[in-house]
């Protein structure tokens, strides 16, 4: 038997910074980056690959969600600052050690390129579109005829923003649930598929909404592949990862993962579009609305649980 | 020149008086703490052992908090001592996010605020608050490259332990055991 007593008062929610360091915010926008991040992927992706007028509103249309997604993104980390006022702190520092400040140099340069991006594409969705002025005009004719690098920037970025909302956990080694680099290729994957999910909702063109389930299918295999790999990699390293483990395994986060993230989130999801890829009709917004869904409570469970999760005195 | 600072575990009675020396020296806001006194009990009744610990930031010498800091306010002054610029911190939470020894909490001003060894005191030569103050003289203070200091000689003397070593900080708090 063993037992702690703190003499101070520490035990206490308002003391205690591991049971009180990221709230709502922080999975928030890790789902929200990591999104938009999926979405800017696939559509730089295609128009890299020359398949702008088969997947249409991949390209031109899905990206119009992505700046909006960023700027909440970009609200839910300043509303989780403590000292608001000194944030511009964040943009005369690089600091090559700290995921925190990749990240916020890649919300930088990404933000404003997936704006130009809808800029080019605004006639996609108001057929009568005027820009008034005629410089507005001259910008737009210039990223139109640089449009291929900025595809290549937005590809290369959003790959660096959706691994980096996984990296940014498991740069912290004080949390051993955190500390597995797969939370990298696992936060990019389930981004992507959020943002497969996103043009499987918008797109009319039944060829297209096949194609994303497909891709849709094949990232959620990827991300069962990944689960499976993160928990067979802390059932065999030490006794602060067994521990962390078994959080899902038997501890408090066992029903709101496998429920919510595995099976609500990709096992059903993965079911209906293979129905549909088959001969059944399912309308598309029912898996699309829940692979939405598990990759927002993925982020919210391993953000939580994450704080849980603590070395062993 | 290396700050580090011990605490003889069979001599510390729990008392707190370092924490509330500490508070009062370095005006820490009501509810929170920079350094707290943990009492561990082991064993099954009457086999029981029981340690207690004064415990604060360890200085790590590979200190992930100022890894994580994204605009480099966590940073290591003088003799290695690890310290928060107010002024540059934008409360983030990394840092806290990434101490195992959960050493700091975040100040209601907004800045996350942690034990600095008392600099202000080293400086004018005075040992830590929470050093000066313990009634049974069990903190031992001082600078682990000078062979004769304080410090160099008890931690030769005595065996001693780090906390959660394995985590790979290279913490500069030991225990006299």
């Amino acid at each position: 038997m063993e037992e702690e007593i703190f003499v101070s008062g520490r035990m206490n929610q308002l003391i205690d910074p591991q049971l009180n360091i990221w709230h709502w915010q922080i999975p928030l926008y890790l789902f929200l980056g990591g999104m938009a991040a999926g979405i800017l992927c696939i559509a730089a992706l295609y128009y890299i690959r020359g398949r702008e007028k088969d997947y249409s509103t991949a390209v031109r249309i899905t990206p119009f969600i992505a700046p909006v997604l960023l700027v909440f993104g970009l609200i839910a980390l300043f509303i989780d600052l403590r000292h608001k006022l000194f944030f511009w702190q964040l943009y005369i520092n690089i600091r090559l050690q700290s995921p925190m400040s990749w990240g916020a140099w890649v919300l930088m340069v990404i933000t404003p390129v997936s704006f130009i991006w809808c800029a080019l594409h605004i006639r996609d969705i108001f057929p009568r579109w005027d820009w008034k002025y005629k410089w507005l005009y001259d910008i737009e004719s210039f990223f139109n005829k640089y449009k291929k690098v900025l595809a290549w920037i937005m590809l290369i970025y959003g790959i660096v923003l959706g691994i980096y909302t996984g990296i940014l956990l498991s740069a912290f080694n004080a949390r051993p649930l955190w500390n597995t680099s797969i939370l990298g290729p696992l936060f990019l994957s389930s981004g992507l598929s959020a943002g497969a999910a996103a043009t499987l909702i918008l797109s009319k063109n039944i060829a297209e909404r096949k194609q994303f389930a497909r891709i849709d299918l094949v990232l959620i295999g990827i991300e069962l592949f990944l689960i499976i790999h993160m928990f067979m990699g802390f059932l065999a390293s030490t006794q602060v990862q067994i521990e962390s483990a078994k959080l899902f395994l038997g501890g408090p986060y066992t029903m709101s993962f496998w429920i919510f993230v595995v099976i609500l989130g990709m096992l059903i999801p993965a079911l209906l579009e293979f129905m549909e890829l088959g001969k059944f009709h399912v309308p598309a917004i029912v898996p699309a609305v829940l692979v939405i869904f598990g990759s927002i409570m993925l982020r919210f469970i391993i953000v939580y649980a994450g704080q849980v999760s603590r070395w062993l005195y | 020149m290396r700050y580090a600072m011990a605490v003889d575990i069979r001599k510390c009675v729990g008392c707190s008086d370092c924490v509330v020396a500490c508070q009062t020296e370095n005006n820490v806001p009501h509810g929170f703490c920079r350094e707290w006194v943990v009492e561990t009990m082991n064993g099954t009744y009457p086999q029981l052992e029981i340690e207690i610990r004064s415990e604060r930031c360890n200085h790590c010498i590979n200190a992930p908090c100022v890894r994580c800091c994204p605009t480099g306010a966590s940073h290591f002054a003088e003799g290695g001592i690890v310290l928060v610029e107010h002024n540059k911190c934008i409360g983030c939470g990394a840092c806290m996010a990434s101490c195992p020894y959960d050493a700091r909490y975040p100040h209601p001003d907004g800045y996350v605020d942690k034990c600095t060894f008392c600099i202000h005191r080293i400086k004018s030569g005075l040992a830590p608050a929470c050093a000066a103050v313990c009634p049974t003289k069990c903190i031992y203070f001082g600078d682990m490259e000078d062979p004769n200091s304080n410090i160099s000689v008890v931690l030769k003397k005595r065996k001693s332990k780090t906390l959660i070593p394995e985590a790979g900080t290279k913490p500069q708090l030991y225990f006299l055991i």
